[in-house]
């Protein structure tokens, strides 16, 4: 026991800082959500379980669910094929790959907002790259308003987020690369194992789990995204971009619904808690050692 | 053979892929509007500084970099600390104590910010916190403990013990067995922390959006957004303003690589 009223010292102020800046806000926030407050005037009245209700039925809210999922899923799908296709390239520590690998990360320094600008410039209709790029080489039917159609908005910022973040995802698979022992890698090569089957038999399975650590912190990552789609479309054009995080922003600072804005955060910690246990469970590979 | 020929191709493509739209951005700041619009996609006629001028006519820009500066480093000293001293002494506790100061950190990492952003902001507003820098310094520190407690006490798990025992032994107390012998144990790990903790509050937008308002107290990030209404429809002014902001941490990932990559390494782990 004495030992630990010597610990207390470094214990005491993160703790208290946490739990008075993180913890009890997040807990104040279930309670605002059984209210209707507008996070302005001092009273607010107790409404139940009515926001949870309100939220759920709201056509916006679930079409956010939807443009999540969809932001999610093709993140997580382009952001680990492109990756892990690249770190393959890579994994040899020689200098040229060393410089490639700290190329494709630069992005991953640059704030959303940074990046957000970027592309907002390359999507532009009439000024921007992607389509000048598309003309010049004849493939004028391919142009888009990249930001400005309902269809695929949200696909191009899902683009944005997987360039964004692929050097960071490369990183990763190249430790797990680097950890598959030499050996066996030059084994198979004698027993005269082609570079296909040397993929699929001897270093994916070593390689699974790297690729469920990117898998699931992609996935998290993209259903969290805020900065990117804030800066890019606010959520438009016609909701087509709103996620619930703007979602989230927009009712509580755009239309003071404080309340409301609560209950879609509850929402959305369960909603990330689920798919985080539904990873967990998918995801749990038993490590293969030879 | 054709598989290799593919794969350096595929590096090739990605590279442009990287590259392009920087260098774009690059270039477009260094023309001058009528320029841009006359050609937007080509190369710079003649290397003119106009809009950076105008930025900084325009804006006081200074007091942005001072104020992201400012947070940036007294937000990360702050956490470095906090953090540090709870990981240290989760490594010192015995194991129910330590797992149980460190399962309270963890339930953290699963609130992401957006859940919990509303009462925060009602409730530094309250403590009448809000537009201070000193506010968001201490709210982003505590915001961000979840994360560098996993990531600090992960590295110094793999400290050895037998060193602190032994100093133990001879006497030392526990600040002098942190200060002499495990922060400078750790200095690599508390290293590659900063850069990742640097990268994320450098570039955060949420929480000085919320905690900012006035003029004077932008960072960054944020005054990036004010500027896109001012200059809607002058690209190449809000591209300079691209290109300035990101110029120190392109410069500082240059010199401290090491420290970035392997701080990405270790706070992706925490999926």
């Amino acid at each position: 026991m004495k030992k630990y009223a010597k610990l207390l010292p470094f214990f005491v102020p993160g703790i208290a800082l946490y739990l008075a800046l993180f913890i009890y806000p997040t807990v104040t926030g279930f309670y605002y959500s059984l209210t209707d407050w507008d996070g302005l005037s001092p009273s607010y009245q107790f409404v139940g379980i009515d926001n949870y209700t309100n939220v759920a039925k709201d056509i916006i809210f679930r079409k956010s669910i939807v443009n999540n999922v969809k932001f999610m899923v093709a993140v997580v799908i382009v952001q680990t094929v492109v990756s892990l296709l690249l770190a393959l390239q890579l994994s040899k520590q020689k200098k040229v790959n060393v410089a490639l690998r700290s190329l494709y990360f630069v992005p991953t320094i640059l704030s959303s907002v940074s990046v957000g600008f970027i592309w907002t410039f390359v999507y532009d209709p009439s000024l921007g790259l992607l389509n000048g790029l598309l003309e010049a080489v004849g493939l004028s039917s391919w142009t888009q308003n990249w930001l400005g159609d309902t269809g695929i908005a949200i696909f191009s910022i899902a683009a944005v987020q997987a360039w964004a973040h692929i050097g960071q995802m490369i990183i990763l698979f190249v430790a797990g690369l680097q950890a598959i022992p030499e050996e066996l890698v030059e084994s198979a090569k004698l027993d005269g194992a082609t570079r296909l089957q040397l993929f699929f038999r001897v270093i994916w399975p070593l390689l699974a789990p790297a690729a469920a650590i990117v898998v699931s912190y992609t996935t998290i990552q993209s259903f969290k995204a805020f900065d990117l789609v804030f800066t890019m479309t606010g959520g438009g054009p016609a909701y087509s971009t709103e996620i619930l995080s703007t979602y989230i922003y927009n009712s509580a600072f755009m239309n003071y619904t404080f309340g409301k804005a609560s209950t879609a955060s509850v929402y959305f910690l369960l909603l990330i808690s689920f798919i985080t246990f539904l990873q967990f469970r998918a995801l749990r590979t038993d490590r293969v050692s030879y | 053979m054709v598989l290799k020929w593919l794969g350096r191709l595929l590096l090739l493509s990605f590279a442009a892929v990287i590259l392009a739209p920087l260098l774009i951005v690059l270039f477009t700041s260094l023309k001058t509007t009528p320029q841009f619009y006359a050609n937007p996609l080509g190369l710079p006629e003649s290397l003119s500084f106009h809009n950076y001028q105008s930025l900084f006519d325009g804006q006081p820009m200074w007091g942005y970099f001072r104020n992201s500066i400012v947070v940036t480093l007294a937000t990360v000293g702050l956490e470095l600390l906090l953090a540090g001293f709870i990981s240290y002494g989760i490594m010192r506790s015995g194991k129910r104590v330590g797992a149980a100061v460190f399962g309270l950190f963890a339930v953290g990492l699963m609130v992401p910010s957006q859940v919990n952003m509303i009462p925060i902001y009602t409730f530094v507003h309250k403590l009448g916190w809000s537009n201070s820098l000193t506010g968001l310094i201490i709210v982003s520190a505590s915001v961000l403990l979840p994360l560098s407690v996993f990531m600090l006490s992960g590295f110094m798990k793999t400290l050895p013990k037998e060193i602190l025992e032994a100093g133990e032994i001879d006497g030392a107390g526990e600040w002098t067995l942190l200060a002499r012998i495990a922060f400078p144990l750790s200095a690599p790990y508390l290293a590659a922390t900063a850069a990742f903790l640097f990268v994320i509050v450098w570039n955060d937008l949420l929480f000085p959006m919320l905690l900012l308002n006035g003029k004077d107290k932008l960072t960054l990030p944020l005054a990036m957004l004010q500027f896109r209404g001012e200059y809607i429809t002058d690209y190449p002014v809000l591209l300079a303003g691209v290109v300035v902001t990101a110029l120190p941490m392109i410069a500082l990932f240059i010199f401290l690589q090491r420290y970035f990559i392997s701080g990405a390494l270790a706070g992706s782990l925490k999926g």
